[in-house]
């Protein structure tokens, strides 16, 4: 093989990874805090819309971004209102989250659907990216990649090096508790889920905006649904997010090569790879912890929390 | 600020008032909506296409029994292992293999003429349901996977599998390369009930179901073992039921009938199995089942007001040229306003002074 | 005399309960106060009031002769309030260095706490290693956690709500000598209790509350215990005692049963052996923690035991569960009443079908006969004096003791030969405590045999005549009570913590 297969795999991995990073690493926080937000795949679609609509009509990439992030807050909102404020369930409201991002993505991206817009392209910093090897194994990826890494590293920082983060890890171990000593506990797990929110956006926008060009109602196509496969896959530990998404990836790219390299098999067998995968990781990982309960799970874990006081 | 105040017991008007306050905010919304943001298109005549038309037009009215009776049947199954706190959201894989195992038998005798050919195919379809919400019963019993996950991700790959057999051992060798199976025999296809629809027996089947799952929670031991292991499973434990056998029975019985209804809709309006077989149904009836609370009477009603919500947004498509995705954001918000007044039911909103609190 | 704390005329309700009704108090510095009185006479409410949980309908408060009124607990601990509560306040995945900062609430991370924690467990003779998980601690450490939390607020009141109830002789004794200690140093104690003996040991004051009111200030050294729990009570208890104990051959027994535990905070049980006889009561004691529920959950079928490890009337019943285990006449009453004895958003007649369905023609081949399952509700709520509206009441709506008068009724009304139940008085009322306890004496003496797994020793004493000792997973040979029983059992309950 070549370097520059190499490379172009590489990349490759580093693209079909990085909006499952974003939207898990921000549902990580939201389950950290105790809340099981099952809505990413609705928040993810609601935010790659709004981040090719506003591509689309300014053409600024960083304007793009930030309306994805605020899409997905805006609908994560939501969920917050009616888990926390209306202690509904979990389960039942992510679902219609997911529901109705897709409806809502779909409806309002109806105009759009033949439009085409500008990616985001790889950062190419002179001198240094031309490097050999070096230059474009560290100083060669799109900047949103780097984004998602310095999230991942951010999330770690809040959650074991901040007293904030104590906190909010501790409203996810046992809320009446933190409740008792007077931590506020729904402030917490609403702001959790909007940030929950904003890294949806943020993932789905680096479909529309950095993977392909064009808008399509079904362009997660269940990537929010493997990134809550990879908040369990990394025990709620945040850099075992960047491993997982780095095998998802990897998954990804190779089967799209190797529809390229003509193996005789449909494509829809192939295409199967990423979903079949999932299911394998969630089933070696029970393999290894057998016969333990899982104690890296945060025991409030969508449990509703209400105080009588 | 407004403070819930746990009641001391459900309130038994709100189990009846929520829904339909749910119903009138969502109008609400929906008229706020085509006033406000949808400003070239009248309201009234978007109402008058999306709700009323539906219900006063013989053709509409079949159509809206068409859709009900897989939205009925497969929330049903979805509603029993709700009940028991198994989170199967994967119908729609369950109900496209279902097509596909039932179809299968009914393709491979596509020029034999039979009574026996519908019940064998039935059972070949909730076989098949069944043998595909097994994975995740077997995953989760065995490795406590979440069945979840599970259950999505095998939809992704049933569609997958569908255009896989479509393009192969499907497809129909006089089709021109289409996508698509050959068409049933007659004889295989479902009976039609109301001459000059596309009505069939299915509906009949969906509302026995509804009777019987209801008999079955209400009248059954194992109803109520169902509804203990999801509410509180240690109690479940204590009286001696198997939780294993909770999960394996609610994913079996909502797999097969998403199978059945699966096949139904190839071997009733479809005719044949085409990429079109999977219409979301298995999506739609999570909100079906929640709606109804879970109850299996209620769920006839709620998939007629689901069905309508279809309806609706296929004529508002055809006459204003608005995409169907309508349907979804109206059904989404239904579900959301649901659950939102259902905390009417354990909990009063009562006024109350601030509680400061630091974070 | 300036006292530290001063409450007049508190009033407290919840819509048309009067939780607190005209309250008034004082707490001098540097004294042991005792608030007594039954569950639901209010001393909960009257705490959280004043921790600033909850804010009442009328009345004030001075703190330091100042005026006082905390919206939270924030405010009631910037003034020096500290309170350790009655279910710890603990987060089991984390640190006893985490679990502490998060008590302070102006300490950040960065400071290494390690050492000043360390100072203050010497200081307070408080044995504790701030690296170690909470889960992992036993009862008796996790309160020290508590206490640490709470004394490095430099607190001029301390709340202790039930403090002793979940730990061993001898970890009273020196949970006393901090205490002392304390008080020496001019911290006033709020000590909430209802074990009378220790508020008559430690406490030079004591307010007494009932159904709300306050029924009297005193000193408990002047009253007697019996003067004490009538006034909580306020009616005369009847005496227990069994009038015959006449036993017969083994009913039941635990052959060398051990099991690993499948929670990582979980307690092994190593070789576990007992036998019952029958018309005998036979205690298990122990403080919480030390394998009671796992124990609890191998007896009851929830786990399956080896086959041969457990014998009821001569069969192994190890590998069968609850259910086929209720069908020899073996019934059970677990701890945890609501989500594990009862399910407690079902109503009661729900509720009865848990405990072996087929019984009386409740069902027939898994059909409910919702008639006959009425009409038995009706016989458990008549028969045991269960307080409710009606036999559809959701069992979460019914008080502790009622509730528990209901699994009692639910077991005892299919005439168990095998009775188990886990602290069968526990959070339960002193008048169903006495119903409890004369219906588990009048089985025994029909025949049937009892076992009881419980942590209030008083209750151990008062009913068994056979009592074995758990502690970390293995359970005492029956402890010979004729010289120093007492002395022997809580030394056993200490285990391997003993020196």
């Amino acid at each position: 093989m070549n370097e520059g297969l190499v490379f172009a795999i590489i990349i490759g991995i580093s693209i079909a990874s990085a909006p499952l990073i974003f939207a898990a690493i921000g549902e990580l926080v939201v389950e950290r805090s105790g809340v099981l937000n099952l809505g990413v795949e609705g928040m993810m679609i609601v935010g790659a819309l709004a981040g090719f609509v506003v591509e689309f009509h300014t053409e600024s990439s960083l304007l793009a971004v930030l309306a994805a992030l605020l899409a997905g807050m805006a609908i994560a909102s939501i969920f917050a209102f009616l888990t926390q404020i209306l202690l509904t369930n979990h389960v039942a409201t992510g679902l219609a989250l997911t529901l109705f991002g897709l409806g809502i993505a779909a409806f309002v991206g109806r105009s759009y659907t033949e439009e085409n817009i500008e990616l985001i392209s790889e950062i190419h910093i002179p001198l240094i990216s031309d490097l050999p090897i070096i230059g474009p194994l560290l100083f060669g990826y799109n900047p949103l990649v780097y984004l998602a890494f310095i999230m991942v590293f951010l999330v770690w920082w809040f959650l074991f090096k901040t007293k904030q983060g104590l906190i909010l890890r501790a409203i996810g171990d046992n809320h009446d508790a933190a409740h008792a000593i007077g931590h506020n506990v729904i402030r917490y797990r609403v702001l959790a889920i909007l940030f929950g929110g904003a890294m949806a956006g943020i993932g789905g926008a680096f479909l529309s905006l950095v993977q392909v060009p064009i808008w399509g109602e079904d362009m997660t196509a269940g990537r929010g649904w493997i990134a809550l496969a990879l908040v369990v896959f990394s025990s709620w530990q945040p850099f075992k997010v960047i491993l997982g998404a780095l095998i998802f990836g990897g998954i990804t790219v190779i089967q799209l090569h190797a529809q390229g390299f003509d193996i005789r098999i449909s494509a829809a067998y192939m295409s199967m790879l990423p979903y079949l995968a999932t299911i394998v990781i969630l089933v070696s990982l029970r393999i290894r912890d057998k016969n333990k309960t899982n104690r890296t799970m945060p025991n409030c874990l969508g449990r509703i929390f209400h105080s009588t006081t | 600020m407004i403070r819930l105040i746990p009641r001391t017991e459900p309130s038994k008007a709100m189990i009846f008032l929520s829904p339909l306050l749910a119903l009138v905010l969502t109008a609400l919304t929906a008229f706020f909506i085509f006033t406000f943001i949808l400003t070239d298109i009248e309201v009234s005549s978007v109402f008058f296409t999306l709700f009323v038309e539906p219900l006063i037009d013989t053709y509409y009215i079949s159509e809206l029994l068409v859709k009900a009776a897989p939205l009925i049947m497969i929330a049903l199954g979805l509603s029993i292992g709700f009940r028991a706190g198994v989170w199967n959201i994967g119908a729609e894989g369950q109900y496209v293999i279902g097509g596909i195992t039932g179809g299968a038998v009914g393709l491979y005798f596509y020029n034999v003429e039979g009574f026996w050919l519908i019940p064998l195919m039935s059972i070949a379809a909730i076989l098949g349901g069944m043998l595909y919400a097994g994975i995740a019963a077997f995953l989760k019993t065995k490795f406590q996977v979440n069945e979840i996950l599970v259950t999505l991700m095998l939809t992704y790959v049933a569609v997958l599998f569908l255009s896989a057999m479509l393009q192969g051992p499907m497809r129909n060798p006089s089709g021109f390369n289409f996508p698509e199976s050959r068409l049933f025999h007659d004889s295989a296809l479902l009976p039609i009930i109301w001459q000059g629809t596309r009505l069939n027996v299915g509906l009949i089947v969906a509302i026995m179901l509804s009777f019987l799952t209801w008999f079955g929670i209400k009248k059954h031991l194992s109803g109520l073992q169902i509804k203990i292991s999801g509410s509180a499973p240690r109690a479940a434990k204590f009286a001696g039921f198997d939780d294993k056998q909770t999960i394996w029975f609610s994913l079996l019985i909502s797999g097969g009938v998403a199978g059945l209804a699966g096949l139904f809709e190839a071997i009733g309006p479809a005719g044949q199995i085409t990429p079109g077989l999977p219409q979301f149904y298995g999506f739609t009836a999570i909100i079906v089942a929640f709606l109804a609370r879970l109850h299996p009477i209620a769920i006839i009603f709620s998939s007629l007001l689901i069905a309508l919500t279809y309806l609706g947004g296929e004529n508002v498509q055809i006459y204003f040229n608005l995409p169907s995705s309508i349907t979804n954001i109206f059904q989404g918000m239904l579900l959301f306003y649901f659950l939102a007044c259902d905390i009417l039911i354990q909990y009063k909103i009562v006024l109350f002074k601030t509680v400061q609190q630091r974070l | 005399m300036k006292y530290q704390l001063e409450i007049q005329n508190i009033t407290k309700s919840y819509g048309d309960l009067k939780a607190n009704d005209d309250i008034s108090l004082s707490i001098k510095p540097a004294s042991i106060h005792a608030l007594l009185g039954e569950n639901g006479a209010g001393k909960s409410t009257l705490v959280k009031v004043i921790y600033g949980s909850l804010q009442p309908d009328s009345g004030q408060m001075q703190w330091c002769g100042e005026g006082y009124s905390p919206k939270s607990p924030f405010e009631a601990r910037e003034q020096g309030i500290a309170m350790v509560f009655q279910h710890f306040s603990l987060f089991e995945s984390l640190t006893v260095a985490e679990n502490i900062i998060l008590g302070l609430d102006d300490i950040g991370l960065e400071t290494d706490f390690t050492e000043q924690i360390t100072k203050f467990s010497k200081q307070y003779g408080l044995n504790i290693n701030p690296q170690q998980v909470v889960g992992d601690l036993s009862v008796g450490a996790r309160q020290r956690v508590e206490i640490i939390r709470c004394l490095m607020q430099n607190p001029k009141l301390l709340i202790m709500d039930e403090p002793t109830s979940v730990l061993t002789p001898q970890e009273v004794t020196d949970l006393f000598v901090t205490l002392r200690k304390l008080a020496e140093d001019g911290c006033a104690i709020l000590y909430i209790s209802h074990k009378l003996e220790e508020v008559r040991q430690i406490c030079s004051h004591a307010t007494i509350l009932r159904g709300g009111k306050l029924v009297q200030n005193c000193n408990p050294q002047d009253h007697s215990k019996q003067e004490i729990a009538e006034m909580m009570i306020g009616k005369k208890l009847i005496q227990l005692a069994r009038s015959n104990i006449t036993t017969g051959q083994d009913i039941f027994s635990i052959n060398n049963l051990s099991r690993k535990s499948d929670d990582m905070f979980g307690v092994d049980l190593h070789d576990i052996s007992l036998t019952i006889k029958k018309g005998s009561i036979v205690g298990i004691a122990g403080v919480a923690g030390n394998g009671q529920d796992e124990l609890m959950q191998l007896l009851i079928g929830e786990v399956e035991a080896p086959e041969e490890t457990l014998v009821f009337k001569g069969e192994n019943i190890g590998g069968l569960n609850s259910h086929q285990r209720r069908q020899l006449s073996m019934f059970f009453i677990p701890e945890e009443r609501l989500g594990h004895g009862a399910v407690p958003d079902m109503g009661l007649h729900e509720n009865m079908l848990l405990s072996r369905p087929e019984k009386s023609e409740m069902t027939h081949y898994g059909v409910i006969n919702w008639n006959n399952v009425e009409k038995l509700t009706q016989q458990v709520i008549d028969d045991f004096k269960v307080q409710t509206q009606s036999s559809k009441m959701q069992a979460k709506s019914l008080s502790g003791g009622n509730l528990q008068k209901f699994m009692v009724g639910r077991e005892l009304i299919q005439n168990p030969e095998l009775l188990i139940v886990s602290q069968p008085t526990w959070g339960v009322d002193a008048g169903s405590e006495n119903n409890i306890h004369q219906a588990l004496i009048a089985l025994a003496d029909q025949g049937s045999a009892i076992l009881i797994i419980s942590q209030d020793l008083d209750e151990i004493l008062t009913l068994c005549e056979q009592i074995h000792v758990l502690s970390e997973g293995s359970l005492s040979a029956a402890v010979d009570m004729k010289d120093n029983g007492l002395e022997k059992i809580s030394h056993l309950m200490l285990g391997s913590e003993q020196q």
